[in-house]
């Protein structure tokens, strides 16, 4: 499912499935594009918080057109305890490595992974972070 | 053959891409298909200038025929300069029988008995365009061929379409000859400038597709389908704005394809409003500011605005108006009276 912000509009919530992971897109040369995932946050219930949240940054290839500060990024990433990646969706083959992640993640998430939570999935991310 | 005639001819070669050239020769029609088979369109272009010049020499070009092949060039790189459109006033509404001889003959009396030295040519196309190239002297020295103005006038239309040389101040007197040979009252330069001739045709002659509102929805099946969102697996939550966006932008810029357009300018003479204990213009004078917005394809890009979600929805009246009011330069003034609003002046 994509929306363009949060909450997600009222008169299709009974269309929707269960939902395993959000993924909030950030494009980095686009101060709304950060105020908007920042408004939405306040709409998505502390549950989720729990490793089914991840930050997609876009755009980090054209290094002269960013308009956000890496740190605000990754402060973000930290307040709310999910990873961070960053990718840039207009090369190819970055996009399907992306998509290839976001997929895999997605499955720990949905728990068909078994013995691999969600959270303990986190943890492992933002250890080899800290790294 | 004069030197300045054998000259401008080169450097006139010399601009035509070399694939082009035999086409544009041809077209010309001045040197034989005996003559043209001759030239070698294989080497670098200087030697085919040169060997270009050398049969014009032969057949004692004069500056007549070197201006038709300018006219050509122009005719066919017509985008690469900038065009104003005119528009002239009638003041009776007698429908005149157009006579274009007596048209190229009022038009040529006009300037040459103001300016002795000019360089006036005429060409006349199939759409009913007649393109005028004058090349402007002075008094005391021989014309400027390599500045001259170019005029497009369709005579069953009161508007004319100039390309003016640097030398504005001969302006005046290019539209001058224009109303008299055009049997016109006056003549007024409106607010619109495009590379595109045919875009300025289109906006004025209004042979765009606008949009007419109708009171009948269209049926779901004439709606274009989104390339790339086939893939029934991905939902979009906000579909019935995205739709909405859709249906907005339909209706302020309609189906089918712009007119090319690389500028539109405003000019802004409003007051600076901010809060009072801001207080930052004491003087209360209007505050001066150009906003101008450029692309190749200026109204293709506002019409992309609102669906990549760059703008909202409806976009201004003021960005959407322009094929309609048919200026793409504006001047934002503050509206007297009780409502301090901002309005376009006419």
């Amino acid at each position: 499912h994509i929306a363009t912000s949060l909450p997600l509009p009222s008169e299709r919530d009974h269309l929707r499935p269960r939902i395993d992971l959000i993924v909030f897109v950030i494009d980095i040369k686009s101060k709304c594009s950060l105020k908007n995932v920042e408004a939405s946050l306040a709409y998505v219930d502390a549950s989720f918080f729990l490793g089914k949240v991840c930050f997609l940054v876009t755009g980090v290839g054209r290094v002269n057109c960013c308009s956000i500060e890496p740190n605000a990024i990754s402060k973000l990433g930290e307040a709310y305890c999910s990873p961070v990646l960053f990718c840039e969706l207009e090369l190819e083959g970055v996009r399907v490595a992306t998509a290839q992640r976001l997929l895999r993640m997605l499955q720990i998430c949905a728990g068909l992974v078994p013995g691999f939570s969600a959270l303990s999935f986190s943890l492992l991310m933002r250890n080899s972070a800290d790294d | 053959m004069d030197e300045t005639v054998a000259e401008y001819i080169r450097r006139t070669v010399l601009k035509i891409p070399r694939d082009e050239i035999k086409m544009m020769l041809q077209k010309w029609g001045f040197l034989s298909e005996a003559q043209l088979q001759t030239l070698n369109f294989h080497q670098i272009k200087d030697n085919i200038s040169q060997e270009v010049v050398q049969l014009c020499e032969e057949n004692a070009a004069d500056i007549k025929q070197a201006a038709v092949l300018d006219i050509i060039y122009n005719h066919t790189y017509q985008n690469k300069r900038m065009w104003s459109v005119y528009q002239m006033r009638k003041t009776g509404e007698e429908l005149e029988y157009f006579d274009l001889t007596d048209f190229k003959k009022k038009f040529k009396r006009r300037l040459q008995s103001a300016l002795k030295n000019v360089t006036i040519t005429f060409r006349e196309y199939e759409d009913d365009a007649i393109w005028i190239r004058v090349a402007w002297g002075t008094p005391y020295r021989q014309p400027n061929q390599y500045k001259p103005s170019y005029v497009v006038y369709h005579s069953q239309t009161p508007y004319v379409f100039i390309s003016a040389s640097v030398l504005k101040s001969n302006l005046p007197l290019l539209c001058q000859a224009l109303i008299v040979a055009s049997n016109y009252h006056d003549i007024r330069e409106m607010e619109l400038r495009s590379h595109s001739l045919n875009s300025l045709k289109d906006i004025v002659f209004k042979r765009y597709s606008q949009n007419f509102h109708t009171y009948c929805p269209k049926p779901p099946q004439a709606r274009a389908v989104e390339p790339g969102s086939v893939d029934l697996r991905i939902i979009n939550e906000n579909r019935s704005e995205k739709e909405r966006i859709q249906r907005l932008n339909q209706e302020a810029f309609g189906d089918g394809p712009q007119p090319i357009l690389q500028f539109a300018q405003y000019k802004l003479e409003t007051m600076f409003k901010s809060s009072p204990e801001m207080d930052v213009l004491d003087k209360k004078e209007p505050f001066r500011c150009l906003v101008k917005f450029s692309s190749p394809h200026l109204l293709e890009s506002l019409k992309s605005l609102a669906p990549a979600g760059m703008a909202d929805a409806p976009l201004s009246p003021l960005l959407t108006c322009i094929p309609q009011k048919a200026r793409n330069y504006f001047r934002i003034r503050e509206k007297k009276g009780f409502f301090p609003e901002s309005f376009v002046s006419p």
